[in-house]
């Protein structure tokens, strides 16, 4: 395994700018042990240095390496047809969320003035 | 087998269930009331069930009971009591995904796995326990609390379907759905000594599924026997104009497929999975199944997947990366909980997210937005996705050569409460030997193989090309039929 000081050091202002990112809010006592544990699983995840992948093409969904072939013979992934179709009945999505008007989602003051 | 009185202790299948109620042995809403009775003597020490949707399944039952009445023909899982995992939504159930932030959320819809379910007779019991958002690989990360595992009740079931193997494992249903984004389903099959299958990426429909990694996450069945995996595959798979990852690929029967012999087929062994760290009486219970498959007419030949260290590092940073963003819904607006002291929009968000997500989910949710943001993102997040690329070629090189491959399901036998809780690292390594199927979308299947000494279960995982279910379906009945 790489050594674990060739990778980034995630520092704990790195923590707190990812957790503002995320919408996360963290303890003191949090932040130390999300701390320990990133630094512990990138030092892991930095083993994927030692591959040589200068020329190998990203994969970010399995059916672009089942290829064309499927798509042609009419086995692939198919979108539905863009006609309307009913919808989910509002009076029951509006049941459950925290605070509505019946029509819209209410939330607290965006905007100071 | 020459079965004389032994069936009658044997747990029910999906077949003699539906035979006992079409014969009038059982009705069908005596036979789901029976399984609430064993639900309410035994979970109390188990906990796999998070709710029981009572009214709904013995309307089901009802239903199954007037169409024995008329003389109708019954559907395929007539009157099987079924039980869901609580990530997929349900009408009539709440839906936690076990986490307190959808404490109470009532779906409005059902899940596309769960309707085809009803539609084919099943009398769906309730909802089952699980790490929260699918996070997890021992169910100690349920917010509503650990399932035990029903064999020894000091060990987790493992994750994150700990419920839903559970139950099928303490006779608390017939049959249960799972998902498995990194071993889900197979390796909790394994602990709790029960089969569990991965299906192919696009073969079972995710609508209604509360997402955690959507490139890898996937919706499979639980069941005493290989055979009920076949029939429910065969209910479950197929194209859903719902979810557009779902593959037009004609569904074969996979039930039927079971009657052809393995005699000739080719079964690869990798060595990557035998490797340091395997447990030598898992690593005794596979060879005893290779030697099985041997003696029923399969060959087997040495094959190796020379990438397959790199998965879990590979795997951690893709599927925390996607939770990071499906998991952003959750923001107290539209359902489920929402902090009560916020003042302003982006306070609620925080306040919310921070009472409502356990510590694991935090944890990844950090990770998968360190790996996506600026100046992380080519070093960490298309780094994996490269690597990815390299470790689904290693199958489908391996493929070239062998029907399937042959390995253990997970590294040892089920872990005890609190063993790896401290640990996310040694956690996230309990899922060395499956994580790589759901990388490359391969399906496969864990089926009981054996037990340790202590008496716990050990499982064999096959691992079958894209949409080959019926291979690997056939290759599990082996090992079955050798026990």
């Amino acid at each position: 395994m790489q050594s674990i000081d060739t990778v980034p050091q995630v520092s704990l202002e790195d923590v707190l700018r990812v957790a503002e990112l995320a919408q996360l809010e963290l303890t003191p006592e949090e932040q130390v042990g999300m701390l320990r544990d990133l630094n512990s699983i990138l030092g892991h995840v930095a083993q994927l240095n030692e591959l040589d992948t200068k020329d190998v093409a990203a994969m970010a969904q399995v059916t672009e390496v089942l290829g064309q072939a499927r798509e042609q013979e009419g086995r692939g992934s198919a979108l539905r047809e863009d006609v309307p179709r009913a919808s989910l009945d509002r009076k029951q999505v509006m049941a459950a969320a925290p605070e509505t008007d019946g029509v819209y989602f209410k939330v607290p003051k965006v905007i100071e003035r | 087998m020459t079965a004389q009185n032994s069936t009658a202790a044997a747990p029910r299948t999906i077949h003699n269930a539906r035979h006992a109620i079409a014969s009038g042995e059982i009705k069908a809403v005596a036979l789901a009331e029976s399984y609430y009775a064993t639900i309410a003597a035994g979970d109390a020490n188990i906990h796999a069930w998070l709710a029981l949707s009572r009214e709904r399944a013995l309307q089901q039952a009802a239903r199954i009971d007037q169409m024995v009445a008329s003389g109708a023909p019954l559907p395929l899982l007539a009157g099987a009591p079924i039980g869901i995992k609580d990530v997929l939504t349900m009408q009539g159930a709440p839906a936690t995904a076990g986490s307190k932030i959808l404490e109470g959320y009532l779906p409005p819809y059902d899940a596309t796995a769960v309707a085809r379910l009803e539609a084919a007779g099943a009398v769906l019991l309730g909802k089952l326990n699980c790490d929260e958002f699918a996070m997890g690989s021992s169910n100690e990360n349920s917010a509503y609390g650990p399932v035990h595992n029903p064999r020894a009740l000091d060990r987790v079931p493992g994750g994150s379907s700990g419920g839903s193997a559970a139950a099928v494992a303490a006779n608390m249903a017939v049959a249960t759905l799972g998902t498995d984004t990194g071993g889900s389903i197979r390796q909790p099959a394994s602990f709790c000594g029960v089969v569990g299958l991965l299906p192919t990426y696009g073969r079972v429909s995710r609508y209604g599924l509360i997402a955690f990694a959507s490139s890898l996450d996937r919706v499979g069945p639980f069941t005493h026997t290989v055979e009920d995996a076949a029939i429910l595959l065969g209910v479950l798979a197929g194209h859903d104009a719902m979810d557009a990852t779902t593959s037009l690929e004609p569904v074969p029967d996979y039930a039927a497929a079971l009657a052809q012999p393995v005699k000739g087929l080719r079964i690869g062994i990798p060595e990557e999975y035998f490797a340091e760290g395997l447990d030598a009486e898992v690593r005794a219970a596979i060879e005893k199944a290779a030697d099985a498959l041997r003696a029923a007419g399969c060959t087997l030949h040495k094959v190796s997947l020379p990438h397959t260290r790199y998965a879990i590092p590979t795997y951690y940073v893709l599927a925390t990366a996607e939770a990071s963003a499906n998991l952003a819904r959750f923001d107290g607006v539209r359902y489920g909980l929402r902090a009560a002291d916020a003042t302003s929009l982006s306070s609620m968000y925080r306040k919310t997210r921070d009472a409502g997500f356990g510590k694991e989910v935090k944890r990844r949710i950090l990770l998968g937005t360190y790996v996506l943001s600026a100046g992380y993102y080519d070093a960490y997040y298309r780094k994996a996705q490269q690597v990815r690329t390299l470790l689904t070629r290693d199958f489908l090189h391996a493929y070239t050569q062998v029907d399937a491959l042959l390995t253990p399901t997970a590294p040892t036998p089920a872990f005890k409460l609190g063993e790896k809780t401290d640990d996310p690292l040694s956690m996230y390594l309990a899922d060395i030997y499956t994580v790589t199927a759901n990388l490359a979308g391969i399906c496969g299947i864990s089926v009981p193989c054996g037990n340790s000494k202590e008496g716990l279960p050990i499982g064999a995982q096959i691992l079958g090309k894209h949409f080959d279910e019926a291979t690997v379906l056939r290759i599990a009945r082996a090992v079955e039929q050798a026990q």
